[in-house]
């Protein structure tokens, strides 16, 4: 499952030999995420960000869990317990909540980044395809857990959030509005649907925590990706994870917890809307109903389909901001270009900028009110999107001659260093 | 033939999403041109908060006591009498400088009473607030629901400065031009009231603050309205969050130990990697 030349685990404390001759635990996090991994030696800052999405989980599993021994999950005392309880009366519960709050979008900025790292570099390429599904439904994971945690606090857009999300289900033809009341166990988002929310709000994390070990077991398997997507040849070409690494990303986390402390002491309501300081009200709709930040560019994307065409604008809406999700899943398949980082592609290269530049104007357009300029930009984004994964990438990656590849990882570091 | 259907089928799906975006793209711009959508009541008259300083306000930003207590003052006078106060329990006014004792009378004097159901009797009754008690909530019959005060400025954007722009907003008038536009603001409903800063426009609360010296001060700050509505701004921004200064002062003492932190990590990648081209 590793290299050749990977270092072996061979403790000298006789309880840690007693310990790994019974249970090889000790070896197994050894070669994990210790000197027996080894990894390439050119991996840049984005290498970062699986590991700084595993701190951001870790980071949301303590403060949630102990959020958890506080919150009621009843409609009528769920706002209360929050804003009284959490964030007057128990001991630095405001820390927890604001943790907790900015934590989510902590992690959205970090996995976002970690997709986009994936993309321009040809992260899903074969070898690694397993290692690029297993991270698409960690991201469809990431996103259900994220919205149902909205709800809990119980606030106007809480509320309004849930109303709409599941209102997604009764665009299904026929059976929808049925299913709806299923998933809601009501006609409204009421004690039924807080309850059942608050449950798999707590499950979820540990199934990522689960999809999050079959991720990195996939990886070890090729073992990590690099810039210049030429696969390790030697020993040369990789250093040990342990000191290596752990040295390089020790610092990624400092930067990453002084951002996430900037955040939490100083500007904790900043990415947070307004309406959720008010208690949801059935009787009583928000002016603009808007998802947090993160979901901006998929929110979108459903609001640009405004025509109906054969099928209800509203059903379109949803298979299209479903499948924008989906066919991150055929990613492996739609690019065949043979050669995996976007250093060494020129056409691919200035697509993956336009990509980004796209999905910053969808998350722009989500995030303002349904006016007639948001929804025309938000149509040619949505469109470009689609057109960008299904007819551009597949085309560049047969009309595009690539630039010529270094012979191997030592060789692109000696020449970069001027050695 | 399949594979040729296999082949092209992301072209077939991509194409089917695009078709249906310029579909709904035309209808958007043929809206756009043929419907221009009409000017609203609120986009010609409604207005953002004025500007306003707090002690509180910034990341060195401090409570000023004196003035937190002048502004509960006014709460009590004046807001009370609609708003309450749910989040907040009498306890909490210690933070503001006030004793054990003048805390309990407070809660002891304060006009609405705890309800109490009495299990023998089977009927309701009330008792004096002690300091452990929440601020009762408050029952209005009239028109509208004045809203809670506790979070009031979390729930609205530039909170402080909103509660102050809409105490001090009741004197201005929809301009001519905008009552061209919109004759039926000439004449405002019965029973309401007209505010540029408030969403509606048309607001259900009368002016609460109408005159200097309507709550009197004990520390010799002259009470005009504009004073009055500033202080109990800064008193709302307690209410929403009394943990505030906590969270800072321990912000900066976090962010000192992890900006030493970060050059101890920063030499300890580099000591590790010296040596290592990469």
């Amino acid at each position: 499952m590793s290299f050749p030349w990977a270092k072996h685990y061979e403790p000298k404390n006789p309880v840690m030999q007693w310990v790994d001759s019974r249970l090889p635990l000790p070896r197994f996090v050894y070669n994990a995420v210790g000197a027996g991994y080894p990894v390439p030696r050119n991996l840049n800052y984005w290498w970062n960000f699986g590991v700084l999405a595993g701190v951001a989980l870790v980071c949301q599993l303590i403060t949630g869990i102990v959020l958890a021994m506080h919150f009621h999950s009843s409609a009528a005392s769920a706002f209360d317990s929050v804003n009284v309880g959490i964030m007057r009366d128990v001991n630095a519960g405001w820390f927890l909540r604001f943790a907790h709050a900015n934590g989510a979008s902590m992690f959205f900025v970090v996995i976002y980044i970690h997709m986009f790292r994936g993309l321009y570099y040809g992260s899903y390429k074969a070898p690694r395809e397993m290692v690029w599904l297993l991270g698409v439904v960690i991201f469809l994971l990431l996103m259900a857990t994220a919205f149902m945690g909205y709800v809990l606090p119980w606030g106007q857009m809480s509320f309004w959030g849930a109303q709409v999300i599941t209102g997604f289900f009764s665009a299904i033809p026929v059976v929808g509005d049925w299913v709806r009341v299923w998933l809601l166990g009501g006609y409204a988002p009421d004690d039924a649907a807080l309850n059942r929310f608050f449950s798999l709000h707590y499950l979820l994390p540990f199934v990522i925590a689960g999809a999050v070990i079959l991720h990195i077991w996939a990886l070890h398997i090729p073992g990590s990706s690099n810039p210049t997507g030429v696969e390790v040849k030697g020993e040369q070409d990789t250093v040990p994870f342990h000191p290596y690494y752990t040295a390089k990303d020790g610092l990624g986390v400092v930067v990453f917890l002084i951002l996430f402390s900037v955040l939490i002491f100083f500007a904790p309501d900043y990415l947070g809307h307004p309406d959720n300081y008010i208690p949801a009200n059935p009787l009583s709709t928000p002016a603009h109903i808007v998802p947090e930040w993160y979901f901006w560019p998929f929110y979108a994307i459903l609001r640009a389909f405004t025509a109906d065409f054969i099928l209800p604008a509203k059903l379109w809406g949803v298979l299209a901001m479903f499948g924008s999700i989906l066919l991150l899943f055929f990613l492996p398949w739609l690019d065949k270009s043979p050669v995996r980082s976007g250093s060494y592609r020129p056409m691919y290269k200035v697509a993956f900028w336009v990509l980004v530049v796209d999905v910053l104007v969808l998350g722009y357009c989500g995030g303002s009110p349904a006016e007639p300029l948001y929804v025309i930009l938000s149509q040619i984004a949505a469109a470009y999107y689609f057109a960008h994964f299904l007819i551009i990438v597949p085309i560049i990656s047969h009309l595009e001659t690539p630039k010529p590849l270094p012979g191997s990882i030592t060789e692109a570091v000696l020449t970069k260093t001027g050695a | 033939m399949t594979s040729l259907f296999i082949k092209s089928i992301k072209f077939l799906v991509g194409g089917g999403f695009i078709l249906v975006l310029l579909i709904a793209l035309y209808g958007s711009v043929w809206g756009v041109i043929n419907e221009p959508a009409a000017e609203t009541a609120e986009h010609a008259m409604h207005k953002h908060p004025k500007e306003l300083k707090l002690a509180s306000d910034g990341p060195l930003g401090k409570f000023d006591l004196r003035q937190l207590q002048r502004g509960f003052l006014v709460y009590k006078e004046v807001c009370s009498a609609c708003h309450s106060l749910n989040l907040v329990s009498f306890r909490n006014l210690k933070d503001l400088g006030y004793s054990d004792a003048e805390v309990k009378k407070i809660a002891k004097d304060w006009a609405i009473k705890q309800p109490v159901f009495d299990e023998k009797g089977g009927t309701w009754g009330e008792r004096d607030n002690v300091p452990s008690d929440r601020f009762p909530k408050v029952y209005y019959p009239g028109t509208g629901t004045p809203p809670d005060l506790s979070l009031i400025t979390k729930a609205r954007h530039d909170g402080a400065a909103y509660v102050h722009s809409l105490l001090t907003g009741y004197n201005e008038k929809p301009s001519a031009e905008a009552l061209a536009h919109f004759p039926d603001f000439a004449k405002t409903p019965d029973g309401m009231h007209f505010n540029p800063y408030f969403a509606n426009l048309n607001i259900a609360m009368p002016p609460p603050l109408t005159q200097d010296g309507q709550v009197q001060y004990s520390d010799g700050t002259r009470a005009t309205v504009d004073q009055m509505s500033t202080d109990v701004a800064a008193f709302l921004v307690w209410t929403a969050e009394p943990t505030l200064q906590t969270r800072r002062t321990a912000g900066w003492a976090v962010l000192a130990f992890l900006i030493v932190l970060g050059f101890l990590t920063y030499g300890a990648y580099r000591s590790v990697w010296a040596g290592v081209k990469h």
